[in-house]
């Protein structure tokens, strides 16, 4: 595979920069600073220390057994980054910005967030670095994912609602963007996914890929070779371009990413863009998003405020026209089986965004001989997400049951 | 040579500037935008910029925002623009300029988007979201076709990268006063006169200045140094106002703020 983005930010034709005039010297100085610290054997050895000792790397691969006897086919071994602190994967990317905003000189940071995991994350580097920390989060992504916003306040950053729009990530972008386009010269954008005009794709993809170098690195140690397939939920796409890199020349290694497949196929009831959407620009970068046919951007939904998004980084939109990387979609109601599945067989509260990997995991591992080995990456932990699906399911938080599960669906709760 | 060059030019010879109000095509309505720009001109206004509605506008304020989500709100396209601009820009005596997202021109394809554009009346493109750097191809097709491109130049860019976006500009530059987002500000920043002096003394292209611009001293103070302004959030304020006001009265409205702007112009 070619190294890219090549020098314009382009990952084949997806990728580039579609922003303001007024945000192309931050970039330009991101990019210039980025390299730079990549250069820096001091720059790496900070984060990977920090890593292990404050995030907690590396994080385990274990071998879901009674998940994998359930499905009855291949070997099932979940990627624990909801193990990290803050409880995903979002912490490995915030902590290397962390350190650049500090390179930069910069005091100030503002974030996005949907599910609120990356706002938490970005609070967090931001605490651990004494930087000022505002994130802007959508209100119907406040409402349901409250147990977020106030660690995010706990952490001493300041959550701002975004009432415009749709009310979820894709505004809350626009609100990160229009603030830093007035406070370019202090303020850094710590944007949470491999999303956005260059350089955002390629230094979000890089941070993540410790996933991936990790993942590898744990089946060849436990398991005495690669595996078979390696499944990742794909929202922007962080954790599964994180995962994903450092197999990509491993042309044994199957890769899927799965999008959120939301009530149905029909636009406006989902958030899978690689798999229903067409190439178009959003948030500042060419790649596959929902759109109409004038351009506009298209409702989305899905159960998780993480993947809740009309668009895509523009390195898995090359993916998927390379044909390197497979991208399906797992419904709500496949998520919450998988979540329930995970929950009750493994003891693990998966993530609403992470389940949907483990939907498709579960699926595949099925069809597939016992001596195969699925790797799913799970992102983050389910906690944040309990609140909401005893809301689903019309229960207060509590005892959760098949029952009560079906005459909620009857009920249209769950569609 | 262009409609928006031959105006620059008899401006330059009658030493007058031009005043360009920014609306927002649609809010409420096409028929309302066509009698808005008819007012605008009937006042004085040298050329109309139209706002086409987008869904994602990150360099604008709340004010442009709320009168895009008015407009996509009322089922808008961009074919109903076109059409509505075509039947009224041969009566207009004033050039129309578009400011549309780069998401809208991709979609339908640079050189179709630019055709269209010109088969509507449409004489300049200003594509906020599409920086120099990316804007080779769309800059391509607007020659061919004679459509100004119209760039956008900020006190943060460097001046050998103001110097190389000059160059891909047709019609005029548009020097933004602010880092920041479009909408109403009290205070301008004092160095975007020696700014704007500096960047034409470099080019032959006029230069006009927006984002920020609404009051009387604004006009007044930047006039002098510019070949033109730029005024969008202050009248938007004003077409919202449709939703509870008879249209007459927001048509009058707007007819005195231009008025006294001009005035204070002169």
């Amino acid at each position: 595979m070619p190294i890219l983005p090549d020098a314009s930010g382009r990952f084949g034709t997806f990728g580039g920069r579609y922003v303001p005039e007024t945000l192309v010297g931050a970039l330009d100085e991101l990019a210039e600073q980025y390299a730079e610290a990549c250069a820096d054997p001091a720059f790496q050895a900070e984060l990977d220390s920090l890593l292990w000792h404050y995030v907690g790397r590396p994080s385990p691969l274990y071998h879901a057994e009674r998940l994998s006897e359930q499905c009855g086919g291949a070997r099932i071994y979940l990627k624990r980054e909801d193990l990290n602190h803050t409880g995903a994967h979002k912490i490995n990317n915030t902590l290397g910005q962390a350190l650049l905003t500090r390179r930069m000189g910069k005091h100030r940071v503002i974030a996005e967030t949907g599910a609120g995991q990356h706002g938490v994350a970005t609070a967090t580097a931001c605490a651990r670095f004494g930087l000022e920390c505002i994130v802007y989060m959508g209100a119907e992504d406040i409402r349901r994912q409250r147990p977020n916003v106030f660690s995010m306040k706990l952490l001493g950053a300041e959550v701002r609602p975004v009432t415009s729009g749709s009310r979820t990530l894709r505004d809350a972008i626009n609100e990160a963007m229009r603030d830093w386009m007035a406070s370019v010269g202090t303020t850094h954008y710590c944007l949470g996914s491999v999303v956005g005009p260059h350089p955002f794709p390629q230094i979000v993809r890089d941070f993540q890929a410790v996933i991936g170098r990790e993942a590898r690195r744990q089946c060849l140690d436990q398991l005495g070779r690669l595996p078979d397939v390696v499944v990742a939920c794909v929202g922007g796409g962080s954790n599964a371009a994180g995962i994903f890199y450092p197999f990509l020349d491993d042309a044994g290694v199957k890769l899927l990413g799965v999008e959120a497949g939301g009530r149905s196929g029909a636009p406006g009831d989902h958030a899978a863009p690689l798999c229903f959407g067409s190439p178009g620009v959003l948030h500042g970068s060419f790649s596959y998003v929902m759109q109409d046919d004038d351009g506009q951007t298209a409702d989305v939904h899905s159960i998780s405020a993480g993947l809740d998004y009309p668009g895509t980084g523009p390195e898995h939109s090359y993916w998927k026209d390379i044909g390197r990387v497979e991208y399906t979609q797992a419904t709500d109601a496949e998520v919450l089986t998988a979540f329930d599945r995970l929950a009750r067989c493994e003891g693990i509260l998966p993530a609403l965004e992470s389940s949907h990997a483990v939907a498709k995991a579960m699926d595949l591992a099925a069809r597939l001989p016992a001596d195969q080995v699925v790797v799913v990456n799970l992102s983050g932990r389910g906690d944040k997400d309990a609140a909401e699906i005893a809301r689903l399911r019309g229960e207060e938080a509590g005892g959760l049951g098949e029952q009560e599960r079906t005459e909620a669906t009857e009920r249209g709760k769950l569609r | 040579m262009s409609a928006i060059d031959q105006l620059f030019a008899d401006l330059r010879a009658a030493g007058r500037k031009a005043f360009m109000p920014f609306i927002t095509a649609g809010d409420p309505d096409l028929d309302f935008t066509a009698d808005v720009l008819r007012t605008l001109v009937e006042r004085g206004s040298s050329m109309c910029e139209l706002g086409i509605p987008y869904s994602d506008p990150i360099a604008d304020g709340p004010v442009i925002q709320a009168s895009y989500t008015r407009a996509l709100e009322q089922g808008i396209k961009l074919r109903d623009i076109f059409g509505m601009l075509e039947r009224l820009t041969p009566e207009l005596p004033a050039p129309v300029v578009t400011m549309v997202s780069y998401a809208i021109v991709y979609r339908r394809g640079p050189e179709r988007y630019v055709a269209a554009a010109r088969a509507a009346g449409i004489a300049g493109a200003i594509v906020p979201d599409l920086p120099a750097d990316e804007a080779q191809a769309l800059a391509d097709a607007c020659r061919r076709e004679g459509l100004s491109l119209i760039q956008l130049i900020t006190p943060n860019t460097p001046r050998d990268r103001a110097l190389r976006i000059a160059e891909q500009t047709t019609g005029f530059i548009y020097y933004v006063s602010v880092a920041g987002i479009t909408g109403e500000r009290t205070e301008l920043p004092p160095e975007i006169a020696e700014n704007v002096a500096w960047l034409r003394e470099q080019t032959p292209l006029p230069v006009c200045i927006g984002f920020g611009i609404s009051r009387p001293e604004h006009v007044q103070a930047l006039a002098p140094v510019a070949d033109g302004l730029i005024v969008g959030s202050a009248i938007v304020r004003r077409i919202a106002e449709a939703s509870h006001k008879p249209r007459e009265q927001v048509l009058r409205d707007i007819a005195e703020y231009v008025d006294t702007l001009l005035a204070a112009m002169r």
